[in-house]
């Protein structure tokens, strides 16, 4: 584990932080923007485990953090899916660029 | 090339195929089957790194529980042309550009900070310690009771504990799934 340090996992992650946006900028369908979402939050938590692998003194805070973002991830998935549900049932689609009454 | 270094790049590979996978699938449900391998791929890294407990957790929450309800979502909603909703061409390149910009940014500061020092701690944290992080408890020695703290003896604070965000947490976690379950409920239809 010594020649493998913390930069690897930074640019990983980065990757995957980079991949979620592209998500969220660029796909319409909303459960495809969720999914970006998804990946930018896993990309905080790898760097997160990343960081309280490799630095001591940051020691376990790392892991704890990831917990409850993983759990909050979860809570915030489950809102989201049943907003888009409703959206679906009022609009009977997905395309976030129908959703635009709110538009000034 | 030593076994980490060789998993390391096995894992890297596939879960950044699996990421580009995600972004570059048009059909949803294409998608969601990229997105378990990422989040697989994610969780055997937290493995590689000694966090046994955060990478089970995530195997169990993320892919167990969230990806499903995703995949639900998707079995509600994906009908017809929702299927495949595609992405205008300019919209593209220009999250292209925007998307590889950042990718410069992010990697030219990550590896600042790293080279400022790196050092390997020196022994990856057992799971045991995680429980009595959460609690704001040290453990005294190694072969003391279950609970971690040697009898007779009081217990070594650390400066935070995170027992009372935990609490926080999982009231928080209810509270939405109630409210969201209140929000996904089936509607009765309006007699007209």
């Amino acid at each position: 584990m010594s020649e493998l340090g913390l930069p690897p996992f930074l640019i990983l992650s980065a990757f995957l932080f980079v991949c979620g946006v592209v998500c969220i900028a660029t796909k319409r369908n909303a459960i495809a923007v969720l999914m970006g979402v998804e990946l930018v939050l896993n990309a905080a938590n790898l760097n997160l485990i990343a960081f309280a692998r490799f630095r001591p003194g940051f020691g376990l805070d790392g892991q704890v953090f990831t917990l409850l973002v993983i759990v909050l991830a979860a809570a915030e998935a489950a809102v989201a899916l049943a907003i888009i549900l409703n959206f679906y049932n009022n609009h009977a689609t997905v395309d976030v660029d129908e959703a635009n009454e709110l538009k000034g | 090339m030593s076994l980490p270094v060789v998993l390391f790049a096995v894992l890297a590979t596939t879960t950044t195929v699996s990421a580009l996978g995600v972004v570059l699938a048009r059909n949803i449900v294409r998608m969601a089957v990229w997105l378990l391998f990422t989040l697989v791929g994610v969780s055997l890294l937290y493995f590689l790194l000694g966090a046994e407990f955060v990478g089970t957790a995530q195997l169990i929450i993320y892919v167990g529980g969230t990806l499903v309800l995703f995949v639900f979502g998707v079995m509600l909603t994906a009908q017809g042309p929702l299927r495949e909703l595609r992405t205008r061409p300019a919209e593209l390149a220009v999250a292209g550009v925007l998307a590889a910009t950042l990718f410069a940014l992010l990697v030219t500061v990550s590896l600042r900070l790293a080279a400022a020092d790196t050092t390997d701690s020196s022994a990856p944290p057992r799971p045991a310690e995680l429980g009595l992080t959460f609690l704001g408890v040290t453990e005294v020695n190694p072969g003391g009771a279950a609970l971690g703290v040697p009898e007779g003896t009081r217990p070594n604070r650390t400066p935070v504990a995170y027992l009372l965000p935990f609490e926080i947490v999982s009231v928080h976690l209810l509270v939405v799934l109630v409210g969201a379950a209140y929000l996904a409920r089936a509607k009765r239809r309006l007699k007209t």
